[in-house]
């Protein structure tokens, strides 16, 4: 019963994660969706390890994994925030159309 | 009394997770995701995964404050005096976050799921410490290297002294108008902008 709850709540915040990836135009927004996302995927850790696993220890190392991808993604998001405003004075995805054609 | 707060605590991180895309200021986005980030730490520690519970809330209190901070330097509009609304493929992306949730909340409901709750006489910190420094140490360590190759990247994408001179030799902010002049701050010398305009490309 309480696993199904945290595994939907997990849910809803992908899908709202997913939302904000898609439709922010600023950098910094984005990455908010992607951190959400994240979020999700910690939640539903911890409800399957604490639910459903019997506490095996590998579960808690999971969410360790996911912490330091979270510390990856925003040290060089933020990082290659700095270098596109200094390179092209941009912060939002509309201001990079480099690639284009 | 567990469930009532474990629900509570999850309709309020999905509530302010809800908020970040909605409020008019950057800055209290991101202090709606640092909730919504405590929100599910509280969650970790009233399901018995203390250690990561409280690391989460930690971690994510540092991380928004830079992101706050982030916000000000940056970007437009940080105080939230107008509203603020910057998406683009709105209704793709609406979609796609229904369809994410919709699938995931059927998948959920359809399948068994596995019921082998944590005992209370477990001491899941200590088996976590053990984990982590006997069977598990190699991840453990390569998570820390990574960790390492990280900030070495962020310090070198960041550094103003590019490997091929001045990172922003050349810059030329974006139009205010297609082909306009430059909006923002012109870099002063050695930043290879001089200061006439060369019109539109």
């Amino acid at each position: 019963m309480t696993l199904t709850i945290v595994l939907l709540g997990a849910s809803a915040l992908i899908g709202i994660g997913l939302y904000g990836a898609l439709s922010q135009q600023s950098f910094v927004m984005l990455m908010m969706g992607l951190e959400l996302m994240l979020n999700g995927a910690i939640l539903a850790i911890i409800g399957f390890w604490s639910l459903g696993l019997a506490g095996m220890p590998e579960g808690q190392l999971l969410a360790i994994i996911v912490m330091a991808v979270m510390a990856v993604e925003m040290a060089l998001g933020f990082a290659l925030i700095v270098a596109v405003y200094r390179k092209r004075q941009a912060d939002m995805t509309e201001a990079l159309g480099t690639l284009k054609e | 009394m567990v469930n009532v707060v474990v629900i509570a605590l999850i309709l309020f991180a999905v509530w302010t997770g809800w908020r970040v895309f909605r409020v008019d200021s950057m800055v209290r986005a991101s202090f709606s995701l640092m909730l919504s980030f405590i929100a599910v730490g509280g969650v970790g520690v009233v399901l018995s995964m203390p250690y990561i519970g409280v690391a989460t809330v930690f971690m994510m209190a540092v991380e928004m404050m830079a992101m706050a901070i982030f916000m000000v330097a940056f970007m437009m509009n940080p105080a939230g005096l107008n509203p603020m609304m910057m998406v683009h493929q709105h209704k793709f992306s609406v979609g796609a976050g229904v369809l994410a949730w919709l699938g995931l909340s059927t998948a959920v409901l359809s399948a068994e799921l596995p019921s082998a709750p944590v005992t209370s006489e477990q001491r899941v910190v200590f088996d976590l410490g053990i984990e982590l420094l006997g069977p598990s140490m190699l991840i453990f360590e390569t998570a820390g290297v990574t960790l390492l190759a990280t900030m070495v990247g962020a310090v070198i994408l960041s550094s103003r002294e590019g490997r091929y001179g001045h990172a922003d030799h050349g810059s030329r902010p974006p139009g205010l108008a297609e082909g306009g002049d430059p909006a923002g701050r012109v870099p002063d010398e050695g930043g290879g902008h001089h200061h006439h305009h060369h019109g539109g490309h």
